[in-house]
């Protein structure tokens, strides 16, 4: 065995490795993010996710070993969820006194989101087993796949189509908002963490932290009234 | 640092477990989001006793610092999911474009009728002030 390749063979098996890169490909992503001034076609998101599938193909790493190393930033999501409490109570004056507005918003938009990908999904000729993964594509991931796999569909194309939502939706968020006019921090936070749950959620924090505070107030409501709506939403099918 | 993780931790745990207990179609760490709010809204309705039991970094702003550091970076996290995402376009399979549309358009559907409905609401509610 050369040196190199034990070299190789060392670091391919610990967690170091790919937990540095991705480390890496986040700091380039953000690093092009803020050189752009926070442009919506930049987010940190998306960008890093490319770079990151394309270093996993160029080095024919499974995915496998990469997440043995990814896992612990992947862990952070959850802890993070939970300290989304923290710009919520920071804010809770202007959450309280906003709560009618995000009452209906969450319940106008969860019903769109529901409707919109079951009508749409049927126009465009998609069989109506894809279109069930369809369907809680605006909801954080874990909930999408529960609610995919209980209504009879495949729980990994949710987890795809939760990820393009995101990603879609964290682009748009910004362009579109400004050409509504709607300059409300508020409303503008609570539409992209209920469109586009984390990722939508990740760059309200990145415009605004009253933005981000909303965004994550959407991004938990909409969760659990999706899985809710979602059956009815359904029977739409048939 | 580490305290202020560990209560975090310890609101996520918590949430997991209840979420499971219950069945509830609720994520255990949204869950423990709302756990972590009632610890603050106590804390600070008892801000005498809670600032002689509890440690330093829980009642001195740490904690606050700590939990937005984590969100800071919010978009680091959804990368080893993403990468993975990635691998399995081809579950997109024969519908691929037709998705991408879908997607596109219901998405952006949903993003002008949660923020048209939130403001009107707002407007109808307050007519005349703008925040």
């Amino acid at each position: 065995m050369t040196g190199d390749f034990a070299l190789w063979v060392y670091l391919s098996r610990t967690p170091l490795l790919w937990l540095t890169v991705t480390l890496m490909v986040y700091a380039v992503a953000d690093r092009i993010a803020t050189a752009t001034n926070r442009h919506p076609l930049a987010n940190p998101v998306v960008v890093a996710i490319i770079l990151m599938a394309g270093v996993l193909k160029l080095t024919g790493t499974p995915y496998a070993t990469y997440f043995d190393g990814a896992q612990f930033v992947h862990f952070l999501l959850g802890p993070a969820t939970v300290a989304l409490a923290i710009p919520l109570y920071e804010y809770r004056a202007t959450v309280i006194r906003s709560l009618a507005p995000m009452l209906a918003a969450l319940l106008v938009g969860s019903v769109v989101a529901l409707i919109s990908a079951v009508t749409l999904g049927t126009a465009f000729g998609i069989p109506h087993d894809v279109i069930i993964a369809l369907v809680p594509k605006s909801v954080t991931t874990g909930v999408a796949m529960g609610i995919a796999q209980n209504l009879g569909g495949d729980p990994t194309l949710a987890a795809v189509l939760v990820m393009l939502t995101g990603m879609t939706g964290g682009i748009l968020v910004t362009p579109l908002m400004n050409l509504l006019r709607i300059q409300d921090m508020r409303a503008r936070g609570f539409a992209a963490g209920l469109a586009a749950h984390g990722v939508g959620t990740a760059r309200a924090f990145q415009v605004n932290e009253v933005a981000g505070a909303f965004a994550g107030i959407a991004l938990g409501l909409n969760a659990f009234i999706t899985a809710i709506l979602a059956p009815l939403a359904v029977t739409f099918l048939r | 640092m580490i305290v202020s993780f560990t209560l975090i931790l310890l609101a996520q745990l918590v949430g997991e477990v209840l979420a499971r207990a219950t069945a509830l179609s609720v994520p255990g760490p949204v869950i423990g989001m709302a756990l972590l709010l009632l610890f603050m809204v106590l804390r600070d309705h008892w801000s005498g006793i809670a600032s002689r039991v509890l440690a330093a970094p829980l009642v001195d702003g740490t904690l606050e610092r700590s939990g937005k550091g984590l969100l800071a970076h919010l978009s680091l996290m959804f990368i080893p999911a993403g990468a993975g995402i990635v691998g399995r376009l081809d579950v997109l399979e024969a519908h691929g474009l037709a998705l991408a549309c879908v997607v596109v358009v219901s998405t952006l559907a949903t993003l002008t009728a949660t923020a048209l409905t939130f403001v009107a609401v707002k407007r109808w509610f307050a007519p005349g002030r703008e925040p």
